[in-house]
Order: C-alpha cells, then sequence, then structure tokens
C-alpha cells in the first residue's frame, strides 16, 4: 500500500471531477498516499473564484443524466470541491497544477484555490508517482 | 445477528451518517476512530448501500474490531470497537 495512486484530471465538468474525488478519498481512507495533477480544464475548475461554480457535466451525460447528477446533489452528495477537502484531512492527499496548463490558461499560483498544494512540471509528476498507478481523467 | 445484543460491548458513540454518499460514511468513521480512544465501540449509521461491504473491509484493514453489521429499517448500522 505504499506506492501511491496518482491521478492525473484532464476533464473539467462536476461529474468527472466528483469521480475523481471518489477515487481519491477511498485510496486517501486507506491510507494510500495519493498525487493528483492538475491539467487543462480540470485546472481551471480549481480556480479561486470558479470552484463552486456550476461545471457541466460531460457530453455523455445528456438530460437524463443531469436530473440524476441534481436528485443526487439535492438528496444531499457533498461537491467535488467538499469530498477532496475532507479527504484531504484524512490522509495524504497533494494536488499539483501542471506548470504548461498554468501558462495555458494564463493564470499564477494566487488564482487557484487553496486546494491546490503548488505548481510542478511533469517530470516532478513523474518521480512522485514512483511505481504507483497512474489514472488519467 | 440481533439475538448476541447483550453480549455486545456497550455503544460509545453512534455516528449519523445517513443521507451521506460513498465514501461520506467511512470518512466520518475514521475521523471519529482517530478522536476515540482504544476500546471505544464506534456505530455508524449509513444509508449509502456500499457502507456494509466498504467498511467491514476497512476495519480489517486497519487494524480495528467488527463487532457487528445490522441491517435496519432503511439503513445499515455498522459497530466497531477502535483496537489500536
Amino acid at each position: 500500500m505504499d506506492e501511491p495512486l496518482n491521478l492525473v484530471l484532464f476533464s473539467g465538468t462536476d461529474d468527472k471531477l466528483q469521480a475523481a474525488a471518489v477515487l481519491a478519498a477511498g485510496a486517501a481512507a486507506l491510507g494510500k498516499p495519493v498525487n493528483v495533477f492538475l491539467q487543462y480544464w480540470a485546472l481551471d475548475a480549481f480556480r479561486r473564484d470558479r470552484i463552486d461554480r456550476d461545471h457541466g457535466l460531460a457530453p455523455e451525460a445528456g438530460p437524463e443524466g443531469r436530473t440524476h447528477v441534481d436528485d443526487l446533489r439535492k438528496a444531499g452528495q457533498a461537491s467535488w470541491s467538499e469530498t477532496l477537502r475532507q479527504a484531504k484531512d484524512l490522509g495524504s492527499i497533494d494536488i499539483q497544477a501542471c506548470s504548461l496548463s498554468m501558462d495555458l490558461l494564463g493564470i499564477s499560483e494566487s488564482d487557484l484555490d487553496p486546494l491546490v498544494d503548488g505548481v510542478e512540471g511533469v517530470t516532478a509528476f513523474y518521480l512522485n508517482a514512483g511505481e504507483g498507478h497512474m489514472v488519467f481523467i | 445477528m440481533t439475538a448476541e445484543t447483550e453480549t455486545r460491548p456497550t455503544i460509545t458513540r453512534t455516528i449519523d451518517a445517513r443521507g451521506s454518499f460513498c465514501p461520506g460514511p467511512l470518512m466520518e468513521l475514521i475521523r471519529a476512530i482517530r478522536e476515540g480512544a482504544v476500546g471505544d465501540v464506534i456505530a455508524v449509521r449509513s444509508s449509502d448501500s456500499g457502507s456494509k461491504i466498504d467498511i467491514p473491509k476497512w476495519i480489517e484493514k486497519a487494524g480495528h474490531r467488527l463487532i457487528a453489521v445490522d441491517n435496519r429499517d432503511g439503513f445499515d448500522e455498522i459497530i466497531v470497537e477502535k483496537a489500536r
């Protein structure tokens, strides 16, 4: 269990971020370290002034999927950002912004939500990943 | 499963995680276990269908003692003793 779980988050829609947050929280609950690397639209969703807004759903959700997601939220499901906050409290979750994506979006570290621990390049991410599983969402 | 109720240790703390979705109930239990002392008996109530599978597996891996998994009306109650 010492090898970390490595999540590369690319998509910035709420459903994919929710699925990723649940995976991260489960690993943290088992004491597994988790490295999260934020790229492109996932990074955009972690902007301080945007994290709580509606980020939409993946195209395959359709109107029916939208209804299911809304129903679960109304029933009290925690948001992905709240799930990540709780999971960070439980275990070791390191969330890093991809430096290339920072340049792409034209943002600086102060634009990011405090959930994000820092900015790094892809090489640092791979080095920290060790032999652990790599998941791209 | 409820026949052995009288032989069970007294519950120190009950966490009502009903209405919380996976992995919320487990996260709430872990927090309670951390805050508690060895020997504490914690009951967690969950309406999430995964909890009755996930939480006992976590308890085993984390080295605590599973006392019972009770199916109640619309929720499960999992009882665990903090062992370390």
